[in-house]
């Protein structure tokens, strides 16, 4: 008997103090301090290389790139009407290089002298030529990136001193400078990095997905990939005010619900990636700030492939454009956290901008007699879109299912895996499918050349070959370069106007990028990459 | 004894071959290509091709197989595309976590289901009897994800009793430095009190998740095995010469009853082990389920290969272990072989 009382005891003992504290691990004031200096983000995912130039690098190693490493120049921040800072893509602020000069067929920067990388060595132009050098090299998508720009050529760079970098241009494009301060062309510590480089790994790929080695404001000292990314601030950094924030711990929580409980109990201070319909709730319930922000440059959009039967002609398509349920999208599926890019008024002129809205509006007769005109009936397609973005694109699918065939339209929905989808695109194959595509250069001739301009671009999947276009786009862009404003904004409406006349794509709306965060959080800024930038954060 | 494990072990090499060249093939059969996921959003077909060569991915499916066989045997499981650790690494910090749940879920059950097994078979046809049945169709009915979500919504979000669920540590702990793997066990060793206590706090709600929905087979089991037990005739001399009712039950009856038990337990556990991916998503836990699962999504053939061969390595060693177990409690059953 007196050994079960002990059980007992014990038993009870034990289950108490293992569901004492309540409160989220506020203990002893030193915790409650080190807590006020952590900033806790959670999300679904995390990065799977530290490196932007790693091969296969996902977005949230982007976030990891962007806060650890510095690049030359960055961007001043204007601020929107709602009160959010949002980068200024005309403005440049100095970042590593304290002074830019644009000459006609180069542009020179003066770097720091006293900046330093997170071990200690200064950084020089060397170090920038070899980071650059790097990133046009290594092919996929830092390589494509740089290439945006008209960074093709490793002789484009040149160290003119120990602080004095140059880069020379292949030829005039505007969308030089701007591409020189996105997140691929990082300044890297190359003596560290050449270190441990190898014959099969020349340029220290696998040191570098490991171990951030930049000059940045953050460094990374612990991460367990998919489980959690731990950053601490770097004392020296130079390249900006210091942030505020000393350490940041980014967990990935799976369960959409329970990022959601962990930021109304407090236990989390930031999240973006939840379900719209839970972001439109927090939104009315006020417990927490919510900041939504359109996609820079971005649309999720319905595309059909031009080449083949049925939606080769123009009418076919038109007929499909009337069909699309655009409002009962924004309010079912969005609930209302999107920029609608559909029902312009039917006399408004072409703006010189993008993205910018069509004409169309759901008009179902409309839509049947545009098929009648085509004397086309019995369509029969699959509309593919990709898994990895289930939570928007799956419901979107149904509904355009369900208004497709009232106008006799039957499709099957086809899901396509996230590992697949780039493959699909690729193939350009896909009769109907959703997507969405934004470009980190915020500029309507850039969007255009990766979406609509005929050849080897990958963003256009609905292998639209249009010689007027093409001649449109090429013209905007080399007046664009030359300066030539007239030219440049007939070419832009122009293209726009072609777009919406030819409607080989179909925009839905401009996403918006929905951030969660505890009240007492400020200092949140909005980045064309859409990631966040946590050396503005502040806490308290 | 010795010659027994020996025998068993040799018969199981020849599945494990048969593991090893299926999930080959069936990873490789998958659709999905790799190399266009891991070339990224902006690639051309140039880009891809380069990545794909840099993946080794062109090479015939022979040479590839090859390559990999040779690799196993250095203990190489090739490199994880997504994380781009190498497999072996994590299996060593995915597993034990897995491992640390599911052996504590499984206590969890135990703890609950034997003794309501127990009290079912003696009191047959009672409310006892009834409760177990409801409680055991109740737990195992229930999706696994829905019990977990049901306890963080009440223990955590309403009544904040239980921790965050935002994995095997609070954020402020750093994990003790790795022995066995079980921050439990590895907490103890390195003399860090607070650390144990972190550890089994986050490990209560997912335990609890587990235990509930393991509880029908151990708790039908021990019931019927019970039954079974208790009808016998030695249990009636038992009574008959006047032991006290706990020596019959425990000491006498249930020892014997408790071999399809065991057998119960040892097919719940490798079963828990890969199957509580969904407890693994809830509560945030760095488990090989959701390990395989993530890589699985993306194509990434390696960790899929790993997590199986694992998988099946650990299923042959628990049934030998559990065969040995056998012996030992019934030793009938060893003389018998």
């Amino acid at each position: 008997m007196k050994r079960r009382e002990f059980l007992k005891s014990m038993t009870a003992l034990t289950a108490a103090s293992a569901f004492s504290a309540s409160a989220p691990a506020v203990w002893s004031a030193a915790k409650a301090q080190s807590r006020q200096e952590t900033l806790l983000i959670v999300s679904e995912s995390g990065p799977n290389n530290l490196d932007i130039h790693g091969v296969g690098t996902n977005v949230p190693g982007y976030e990891v790139s962007w806060n650890c490493y510095d690049r030359l120049i960055s961007h001043e921040m204007k601020t929107l009407p709602n009160g959010t800072p949002y980068y200024d893509k005309y403005k440049f602020k100095p970042e590593l290089a304290e002074d830019m000069a644009i000459g006609d067929m180069s542009v020179t920067f003066k770097l720091r002298k006293d900046a330093t990388f997170q071990d200690g060595t200064p950084v020089t132009a060397d170090d920038v030529k070899w980071s650059f050098d790097r990133a046009v090299t290594v092919g996929g998508f830092p390589t494509f990136q740089m290439s945006a720009g008209s960074l093709t050529k490793p002789e484009q760079f040149v160290v003119v001193d120990d602080h004095t970098f140059r880069v020379d241009f292949m030829k005039k494009d505007r969308l030089t400078v701007p591409d020189l301060a996105v997140i691929v062309p990082c300044v890297i510590n190359s003596k560290l990095v050449k270190s441990k480089a190898t014959e099969q790994d020349p340029w220290g790929l696998e040191f570098t997905k490991l171990n951030t080695v930049g000059s940045g404001a953050y460094k990374v000292t612990n991460w367990t990939a998919g489980s959690q990314v731990v950053l601490e601030r770097n004392e020296n950094w130079k390249g900006g005010p210091l942030p505020k924030i000393r350490r940041i711990v980014w967990r990935m929580v799976p369960d959409a619900g329970n990022r959601r409980a962990l930021l109304e109990r407090g236990d989390a201070d930031v999240s973006y990636d939840l379900p719209n319909k839970d972001f439109s709730e927090l939104k009315t319930d006020g417990k927490l700030a919510i900041v939504s922000t359109p996609y820079s440059n971005g649309i999720q959009y319905i595309g059909m492939n031009v080449q083949n039967p049925p939606f080769n002609d123009v009418r076919v398509r038109h007929a499909i454009a009337y069909a699309i349920p655009y409002q009962k999208i924004m309010d079912a599926v969005l609930y209302g956290l999107a920029k609608p890019m559909f029902g312009a008024p039917a006399g408004a002129p072409i703006e010189v901008a993008w993205p910018q809205p069509h004409k169309f509006n759901t008009d179902l007769d409309k839509a049947k007699q545009f098929l009648a005109e085509a004397s086309v009936s019995n369509i029969n397609v699959p509309i593919s879109f990709d898994l990895g973005f289930a939570g928007v694109n799956e419901p979107i699918a149904v509904l355009v299912q369900e208004s497709l065939a009232q106008i006799g339209v039957t499709t099957t929905i086809n899901k396509v895996p996230g590992a697949n989808w780039r493959t699909e695109l690729t193939k350009k194959t896909m009769p109907l499918f959703e997507n969405v595509f934004s470009g980190w250069l915020d500029y309507p001739e850039y969007f255009f050349y990766w979406c609509y301009h005929s050849g080897k671009s990958i963003f256009n999947t609905m292998d639209y070959q249009s010689p007027a276009m093409d001649a449109l786009i090429d013209g905007a862009r080399s007046a664009a370069a030359t300066g030539d404003k007239a030219t440049y904004d007939k070419d832009v409406k122009d293209f726009v106007d072609l777009a919406f006349t030819d409607m080989p794509r179909i925009p839905l709306y401009q996403p918006y990028v929905n951030v969660a965060m505890q009240k007492n959080i400020s200092g949140y800024e909005y980045w064309f990459h859409r990631r966040l930038d946590y050396r503005a954060f502040a806490k308290g | 004894m010795l010659t027994m494990i020996l025998k068993r072990a040799a018969m199981a090499i020849p599945s494990l071959i048969g593991v090893v060249i299926v999930t080959f093939l069936l990873t490789r059969a998958l659709p999905g290509d790799p190399a266009a996921y891991f070339a990224g959003p902006a690639a051309t077909p140039q880009a891809i091709q380069e990545v794909r060569v840099k993946l080794g991915l062109d090479k015939p499916l022979i040479e590839q197989f090859g390559r990999y066989v040779v690799d196993l045997g250095h203990g190489n499981l090739g490199n994880s595309l997504t994380t781009g650790q190498p497999v072996l690494t994590e299996l060593r910090t995915r597993l034990p976590a897995s491992a640390e749940l599911t052996l504590l879920g499984l206590l969890v059950s135990i703890v609950i289901a034997v003794p309501l097994g127990i009290l079912a078979a003696t009191r047959p046809n009672s409310l006892i009897d009834h409760a177990c049945r409801v409680v055991a169709t109740l737990g195992v009915s229930l999706p696994v994800f829905f019990t977990g979500l049901i306890l963080v919504y009440v223990f955590y979000y309403l009544l904040g009793w239980a921790p965050a669920p935002l994995g095997r540590l609070d954020v402020f702990f750093d994990p003790p430095p790795q022995v066995t793997g079980f921050y439990l066990i590895d907490s103890l060793i390195a003399r860090q009190p607070e650390l144990f206590m972190a550890s089994l706090k986050q490990l209560i709600l997912p335990a609890l998740t587990l235990g509930i929905f393991s509880l029908a087979p151990i708790a039908r089991m021990t019931r019927a095995s019970m039954l079974a037990v208790l009808s016998s005739d030695f249990v009636r001399t038992a009574r008959a010469s006047g032991l006290s009712s706990f020596t019959v039950i425990v000491t006498y009856a249930f020892r014997n009853a408790m071999l399809p038990v065991i057998t119960t337990l040892g097919m719940v556990f490798s079963f828990l082990l890969g199957a509580n991916v969904l407890v693994e998503k809830v509560f945030a836990w760095p488990g090989i389920g959701s390990y395989a699962v993530e890589a699985l999504l993306a194509s990434d053939f390696a960790p899929v290969q790993g997590f199986v061969l694992t998988m099946a390595v650990m299923y042959v060693a628990l049934n030998l272990m559990i065969d040995v177990l056998y012996g030992l409690i019934d030793p009938r059953v060893r003389l018998e072989a």
